[in-house]
């Protein structure tokens, strides 16, 4: 078992002139004097990866620049999942008694610190370099060729994946610091441009700049009581040539794994914070997970069911497809949410009775698989 | 005969086989990913298959595909057993048998399918 004790976000869109070291420090602050911690007592440091700025050593370059001289730092990267996988990564650590204090930051200026296209090319390498990029495979085509699978198994229409994105907004239009606050309707969704069908431009998540933190601690250090009681991964293929298949990914196994540590049932759970790259991602995920029946997670969205004050709240910061998506952090902030939900600091987004949540997170193509289980100690 | 393989210049899909262990695959590598035999054997497919998933790409990721889309992915399982992914007719769906061809794309024979 770990603490959460503090957790730092930045506002998620444009951050003009602000590099990955200016984000990742903004966000670490933040975490630390939520915290009420001082960078001598952080002794752990582990981070992602930065598409802007490319580096071997991460970790000790942040570490340097911050501040701190941990016992124990370096960087990982399992794409979307790598902020769920920092966060599994931390528990471990503390579990073993490696370090005290672990600072797990994420940030990088991924919208205004490149071109699109150079954006649109990193991202398509989770593709293979031989036999899928050079089709002018992108990342939304990927997810397009799974949804039109999946769709086709399960009886979706695009309004479904549509009521995803709506509810997404409906969340963000709630938080001071989503990129996208303006309600949409499932119309808006279906009339936006195509992208890589059924996807359509209000499916996919934004390219934001921004940055994530939290602290995972073996003791509490402050009034908040949330702890991680469990985590799980599952990896089951790279590219989606190679996936054994379109419609059973490694969510329900990762998942599995994690709940089984908490001692849980998915039945327990109150709160859900799930990857939602593209609208379907989060259709996949919701329903592989057991979140939603096989062919429901539109209509339940539609009904109010994953609303902050619904059964089940979802994402209640708007995700990635309307707070943003700056790489690790997109997911961090899913993190983030749920702490101050438990910590009952979510404002006009507050649920009401929750106190288990799952993290879901995938990277590449559903190829990897990280889940989390954080709960309020009473 | 040397067989051709569209991502070594060819016109042609090549795929890979186990004699020990029967496994299939499409990925090129010097043993089986199933029970590790280093004597894979590479096999010239024929280039008929099935559709498994299809999308129409619209925002290709470089000027030189800028002119070229919108384009059809498809996932196509091979009747020899592995799935590749290709270029296909606008009409394709999920189900569909196809045949491979072979187009120029960005200065590079890729597979093409079309109906059966």
């Amino acid at each position: 078992m770990s603490w959460i004790t503090g957790v730092g976000l930045t506002a998620y869109g444009k951050h003009p002139g602000r590099g990955t070291l200016d984000l990742m420090s903004d966000a670490a602050s933040a975490a630390l004097a939520d915290a009420q911690l001082e960078r001598a007592e952080v002794d752990g440091l582990v981070c992602g990866y930065s598409t802007t700025m490319p580096h071997l050593m991460l970790a000790t370059v942040f570490a340097e620049h911050f501040g701190l001289k941990p016992v124990y730092a370096h960087a990982i990267q399992v794409g979307g999942a790598t902020g769920f996988a920092l966060a599994m990564l931390a528990h471990h650590l503390i579990d073993c008694g490696v370090a005290s204090n672990i600072l797990v930051v994420a940030g990088e200026n991924r919208l205004t610190g490149q071109s699109r296209d150079s954006a649109v090319q990193t991202l398509a390498q989770v593709g293979h370099p031989a036999y899928e990029v050079p089709l002018g495979a992108t990342i939304p085509a990927y997810y397009g060729l799974v949804a039109s699978r999946y769709m086709h198994e399960y009886g979706h229409g695009e309004g479904d994946l549509a009521e995803l994105a709506v509810l997404m907004r409906r969340h963000a239009s709630l938080h001071p610091g989503a990129q996208f606050r303006e309600p949409i309707t499932v119309e808006t969704v279906l009339a936006s441009k195509p992208i890589a069908s059924p996807l359509k431009l209000l499916d996919c998540c934004p390219v934001s700049d921004g940055a994530a933190a939290c602290v995972v601690s073996r003791s509490r250090s402050n009034n908040f009581a949330v702890r991680i009681i469990g985590t799980g991964q599952a990896h089951t293929h790279q590219h989606i040539s190679a996936a054994a298949s379109l419609t059973q990914f490694g969510a329900a196994a990762s998942a599995a794994r994690a709940c089984h540590a908490a001692h849980v049932a998915i039945a327990d759970i109150d709160y859900a914070a799930i990857y939602d790259s593209f609208t379907i991602t989060l259709t996949i995920l919701l329903e592989e997970l057991g979140l939603a029946p096989r062919g429901a997670a539109g209509r339940l969205a539609a009904e109010g069911y994953f609303d902050y004050d619904g059964k089940l709240p979802l994402n209640t910061h708007g995700g990635l497809l309307s707070y943003g998506h700056c790489g690790v952090g997109g997911a961090m902030a899913h993190l983030v949410e749920t702490h101050l939900q438990f910590t009952g600091r979510a404002g006009s987004r507050q649920a009401t009775h929750t106190r288990r949540a799952l993290l879901h997170g995938d990277g590449g193509v559903l190829s990897s698989h990280v889940s989390l289980v954080i709960e309020r100690a009473s | 005969m040397a067989i051709a393989d569209w991502t070594r210049g060819g016109s042609g899909i090549a795929y890979q086989a186990c004699a020990s262990c029967k496994a299939v695959w499409y990925f090129q590598r010097g043993f089986c990913p199933a029970c590790g035999d280093a004597n894979p054997v590479s096999r010239q497919a024929s280039g008929a298959g099935t559709v498994h998933a299809r999308t129409t790409v619209a925002r290709a990721p470089t000027e030189e595909l800028r002119a070229r889309a919108p384009y059809v992915l498809v996932l196509v399982d091979a009747d020899e057993g592995f799935r590749l992914m290709a270029h296909g007719g606008p009409a394709l769906e999920i189900g569909d048998k196809v045949q491979a061809r072979f187009v120029d794309l960005a200065g590079k024979k890729i597979p093409y399918f079309d109906k059966a």
